[in-house]
């Protein structure tokens, strides 16, 4: 997919949970919300993304921090 | 009135506990103080002739036909302005009131024509039922004399109304039809003009019906007791001859219906006085505008091609189905178990809605079903399960009449919610107190007898910040419920939203800059909502909460389709627990739903990423549930919503796609990007009623049928669950529930029911909230808010009433980001959507009725200064320009909108309003960002390329389709179409 707007959506995640001042609430509460609405496939893209460097990924770093630490993806892939 | 006669009580009732105890004919009688003599007669059997009082209304008392004699009293007073006292002896039959009877009905008649044969009333008409009550068998004074009917005093009738028409000569001057525009629509269109013989109704100021401020709702019609106000269908088909109760297929208002019929034939459709949602109240759209069922562009059967750009085929039901589930299994097996999914249908029944997405789950095996609730409310379900618990609105319509306070925010409900908007002016000219956050000057603002207190006029797209600013001074002043909170909230996100909301960042006065209200109107709004009085100083805070009042919000569109949608949503729900306003009549937080069953499809598990009943497909205690019933396993992984599915059309991962009852190409944002996406598909099955513009891009077509061909449920904005009755048979032959099912086979998956109900038996079997729905159960309540369960049997009109859904209300932070869409030095201006009243949403339906009198193109407001700017007078065409497309409206030059912002609807394919608006959405939800594109605007003399484009395209398809209506089908098992 897109991966401009699969970042812009996880910022803009990221826009919101920012406002909670315990980070690690805030950080956890991004990866849970990728994960309750997003598909495997749009989390993988996202994931691999998001394991370049900083410099060029675009996403906000409390959101990098959130799917490095918390992001789960599915076991096995269920896109078979 | 209605042929079928419901019992008229001539009065409306009272509610008050203290009962009075009186005598009629000899009866003794108990009923609540205030009650009209009339009523407590009738509610004996003593029925009492009357002509200008209907239970529907106060009563008036100008007819003098009620007259009844009561002992003690001198003369014969008028028993429908007479309440009843302790121990009064009521005598509602004499000679010598016969006689009085007599004398007053032989007036009225010396001045009527007598054409009972061949009048459109014959039959159904109450001063001719009277003339036969009081046995009047004479007319002593001629009818030669000074008179309103005969060849040279009659005026022509107006017929300017496309569905009514208002005949003069025979009025009788009852007032019914001024005091139903005036106290049950709240339009106040019409007046008594002249005194004595001259008076008459008069719409507007000597104008006619169509040139005044008529809103064309009937409720004049239905009131009037002779042929005076008629529906034209009545009037051209005659009388019906069997009734049929059922639900509009229009807003989310919801309105009961009777539908006359005679046959097949629909004569007319009556509001139900015992509906819940509309109490015997409708709009325009709901009581008229339902030609569009048996319309000429139905397409009644099933059409295939390979593609888009080729003529159709018409086919059997069976070499259609085929055909799809084919392609559909293909796709799979080729492109992977996910390259397929479905959207249902906001529009279609409950029933309907639920087995597409059983289809998607069980057939299709994957999640990637959606609805077109992804582009209205779904932030509403997210923003209320977070932080009340669950997804749908707290209250009963009829909850506002007890609001002392009533704050809407971006919803215009006179015109999107009609019926609930009259409902609310009625409560507002009682002298409840009215706050509106919207960029336009909407009608409620300042229409007859009705002036908001507060019109905090924002910028679009910055809602949340308001809503702070309100918490702000809530919080700051000492204005919180603490009891209610400490009771019935989490103490430590209450504190966090405390500490948050304090802030000074928040302050009116800090937000002002951004929002464009004034700081002391918020502050003025935060305390009217919080305390009930208006105008009051910051001091006297705390203990003026101490007296609870009532304060209500009522939001629309205008809060959702936001990037901050779902934020905004939590915001108010923040704003209602901290002031103690969730869980009683006369408060609560009320999305108002746009179409009329976005509740009841988000209910049935519309979401990719939720089994009904709003449980999230990882939970497997849930999923076990259904995979036993269903005998399958199911995905536990979220599916793609709408616009992922647009993506993944064009990267190519999903290929195919079954869209029942739902017109994405026209009603979704970035129509060009849409377009794309499904040129991209290998397989798109539309389901409709008409070739709608999403349609035009398919390559199976199934006949899909209206609410008036099935039977089956809609659950409206205040989750009331009512039966749709099937009045007529389905054009197609086949309910659109029906065919689904036939898909489902076609696809190797068997549904079997045999009858709507047994599909909703199967809901109730697996969903807590619904576990007491059933249709026996609807047919012996009529309706049913849910939830309905063991321990709430007939369901719950008011919700979290002791404690919230989920345990303790949770405040949740709520920080303001501006959205992207800021208006630029390219793109100056916003742009906001709405809807008006005589359309409807992408206007399918009401596009191909006379509605179009009202609204025959979207047009573009625009404030003058903004307009003078451009050289852009009003009706000149304007170049609407966006990041995502442009195209071309006429103008509208008004002060509804400020400068520096711009409206429009879009109602009409070819205007384009969504090749403007940009793919920017909710960040929780995805819903789109219609109320906020940064444009720019300028004076042009031609369509935009798109429309140009679209003409085309349109053009080409529509002879595809009529290539297809020439043909007869082909496929084995043929029937004559
Ligand atoms: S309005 Fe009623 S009374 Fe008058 S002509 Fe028609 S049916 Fe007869
Ligand atoms: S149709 Fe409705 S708005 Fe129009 S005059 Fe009658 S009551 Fe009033
Ligand atoms: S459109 Fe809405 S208000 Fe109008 S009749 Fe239908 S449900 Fe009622
Ligand atoms: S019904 Fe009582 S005065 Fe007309």
């Amino acid at each position: 997919m897109d991966i401009d707007k699969l970042v812009r959506m996880a910022n803009s995640i990221g826009h919101h949970f920012a406002a909670y001042p315990d980070r690690e609430e805030a950080m956890a509460s991004i990866a849970h919300h990728i994960e309750m609405s997003w598909t495997p496939q749009m989390r993988r893209e996202l994931l691999s993304h998001a394991s370049q460097p900083a410099s060029t990924h675009g996403l906000q770093a409390l959101v990098a921090d959130a799917l490095a630490k918390h992001l789960v993806l599915p076991a096995s892939t269920s896109d078979a | 009135m209605t042929i079928f006669r419901e019992p008229d009580y001539g009065t409306p009732a009272r509610s008050s506990a203290e009962m009075i105890t009186l005598s009629i004919d000899g009866e003794a009688v108990s009923v609540p103080a205030g009650t009209s003599v009339m009523r407590a007669a009738e509610l004996i059997g003593n029925r009492i002739p009357k002509l200008c009082a209907t239970d529907s209304m106060e009563p008036f008392g100008s007819c003098r036909l009620c007259l009844v004699e009561i002992e003690g009293r001198r003369g014969m007073p008028a028993s429908c302005t007479t309440p009843v006292e302790a121990g009064m002896v009521v005598r509602t039959h004499s000679t010598q009131l016969a006689e009085v009877r007599r004398g007053v009905m032989e007036l009225y008649i010396s001045d009527h024509p007598l054409d009972c044969l061949t009048c459109s009333a014959n039959g159904n008409c109450e001063l001719q039922d009277m003339a036969g009550v009081v046995g009047l068998r004479e007319v002593r004074y001629g009818m030669e004399g000074r008179n309103h009917f005969d060849a040279h005093s009659a005026v022509a009738p107006d017929v300017s109304n496309p569905y009514f028409s208002f005949d003069a000569a025979k009025c009788i001057v009852c007032s019914r039809c001024v005091r139903a525009c005036d106290e049950i629509q709240g339009t106040f269109a019409l007046t008594i003009s002249g005194r004595g013989f001259d008076s008459r109704v008069t719409a507007g100021i000597e104008q006619s019906f169509l040139d005044s401020d008529c809103v064309s709702c009937g409720a004049c019609v239905q009131a009037c007791p002779t042929a005076t106000l008629m529906e034209k269908s009545v009037i051209e088909l005659g009388q019906a001859e069997k009734s049929i109760t059922t639900t509009c297929a229009y807003c989310g208002v919801g309105c009961s219906f009777k539908a006359e019929v005679k046959g097949n034939e629909v004569v007319r459709m009556v509001p139900d006085k015992d509906g819940k949602a509309n109490m015997g109240h409708s709009c325009v759209k709901g009581r008229f505008a339902w030609g569009y069922a048996t319309h000429p562009d139905r397409i009644t059967t099933p059409m295939i091609r390979n593609t888009i750009d080729e003529p159709w085929q018409k086919v059997s039901w069976e070499t259609a189905l085929n055909h799809a589930a084919s392609e559909f299994r293909r796709i799979q097996s080729k492109h992977g178990r996910n390259a397929v999914g479905g959207i249902t249908s906001s529009r279609c029944t409950n029933e309907e809605t639920y087995l597409v997405q059983k289809l998607v789950r069980a057939a299709f095996g994957n999640n990637n079903v959606d609805t077109c609730a992804r582009v209205c409310h779904s932030p509403t379900g997210y923003g209320l399960k977070q932080t009340l618990g669950e997804s749908a609105g707290t209250q009963t319509f009829d909850s506002v009449l007890q609001a002392d306070v009533v704050m809407v925010i971006g919803a215009n409900p006179t015109e999107g919610h009609p019926v609930f908007g009259s409902l609310l002016k009625r409560r507002l000219r009682e002298g409840a107190k009215l706050i509106v956050i919207d960029p336009r000057s909407i009608e409620l603002v300042k229409t007859p007898h009705v002036q908001a207190d507060y019109h905090l006029k924002l910028m679009p797209g910055t809602n949340v910040a308001v809503a702070n600013a309100l918490a702000h001074v809530i919080v700051t002043e000492g204005l919180v419920d603490s009891a209610y909170v400490a009771a019935r909230c989490e103490d430590a996100a209450f504190q966090q939203w405390c500490e948050f909301v304090a802030r000074a960042e928040n302050s009116p006065e800090a937000t002002a800059a951004i929002t464009g209200v004034a700081a002391e109107a918020v502050r003025g709004a935060a305390r009217l909502y919080a305390r009930g009085a208006v105008n009051t100083s910051a001091d006297a805070g705390a203990d003026a909460c101490a007296k609870r009042h009532n304060a209500a919000i009522y939001y629309g569109l205008g809060v959702t389709e936001h990037a901050q949608g779902s934020t905004m949503v939590m915001a108010i729900a923040n704003l209602a627990m901290a002031t103690g306003n969730v869980g009683r009549m006369g408060v609560g937080v009320n999305p108002l739903r746009g179409q009329n069953n976005v509740q009841g499809s988000c209910d049935m598990g519309s979401f990719p990423h939720e089994l009904p009943g709003y449980r999230h497909v990882s939970d497997s205690s849930t999923r076990g549930l259904f995979e036993a019933a269903w005998d399958v396993s199911l995905d536990p992984e979220p599916g793609l919503r709408i616009p992922n599915m647009f993506e993944a059309a064009l990267d190519g991962s999903f290929r195919g796609l079954y869209v029942q009852g739902e017109d994405i190409a026209q009603s979704d944002p970035n129509i060009q990007h849409v377009e794309a996406a499904l040129r991209a598909l290998e397989c798109l099955v539309v389901q409709d009623i008409f070739l709608n513009e999403t349609a035009k891009f398919a390559h199976v077509f199934l006949p899909g049928s209206s609410f008036l061909e099935k039977d089956g449920t809609f659950t409206n904005s205040e989750r009331r669950i009512s039966r749709v009755r099937k009045v007529m048979p389905p054009l197609a032959g086949m309910a659109d529930w029906e065919v689904t099912i036939a898909l489902a086979q076609a696809l190797g998956y068997a549904m079997d029911y045999a009858h709507p109900s047994a599909i909703m038996d199967e809901i109730a079997r697996l969903t807590p909230t619904f576990k007491g729905v059933s249709y026996a159960r609807l047919d012996e309540l009529g309706s049913i808010q849910w939830p309905c369960n063991d321990e709430a049997p007939a369901g719950t009109p008011i919700m979290h009433v002791d404690t919230f859904v989920r345990g303790k209300g949770r405040f949740m932070l709520t920080a303001y980001v501006a959205t992207d869409e800021r208006a630029s030095k390219r793109f100056p201006l916003l742009l906001t959507t709405g809807r008006i009243l005589s359309q409807y949403n992408v206007g399918a339906q009401t596009r191909r009725t006379a509605n179009l009198v009202w609204h025959a193109e979207d047009v573009l407001e625009i404030h003058p200064h903004d307009a003078e700017e451009r050289g852009i007078k009003d009706g000149d065409w304007a170049g609407v320009a966006s990041r995502a497309g442009d195209t071309v409206l006429r103008a509208n030059v008004t002060e509804r909108v400020q400068p520096g912002v711009v409206y429009t609807t879009f109602h009409f394919p070819e205007s384009g309003a969504n090749v403007v608006t940009t793919d920017n959405s909710d960040w929780a939800t995805n819903c789109p960002e219609y109320k906020v594109t940064a444009v720019q605007v300028v004076a042009v003399n031609q369509p935009s390329d798109w429309q140009q484009r679209h003409r085309e395209f349109s053009a080409r398809q529509q002879a595809y389709l009529e290539a297809a209506r020439g043909q007869r089908k082909t496929g084995k098992d043929r029937v004559d179409a």
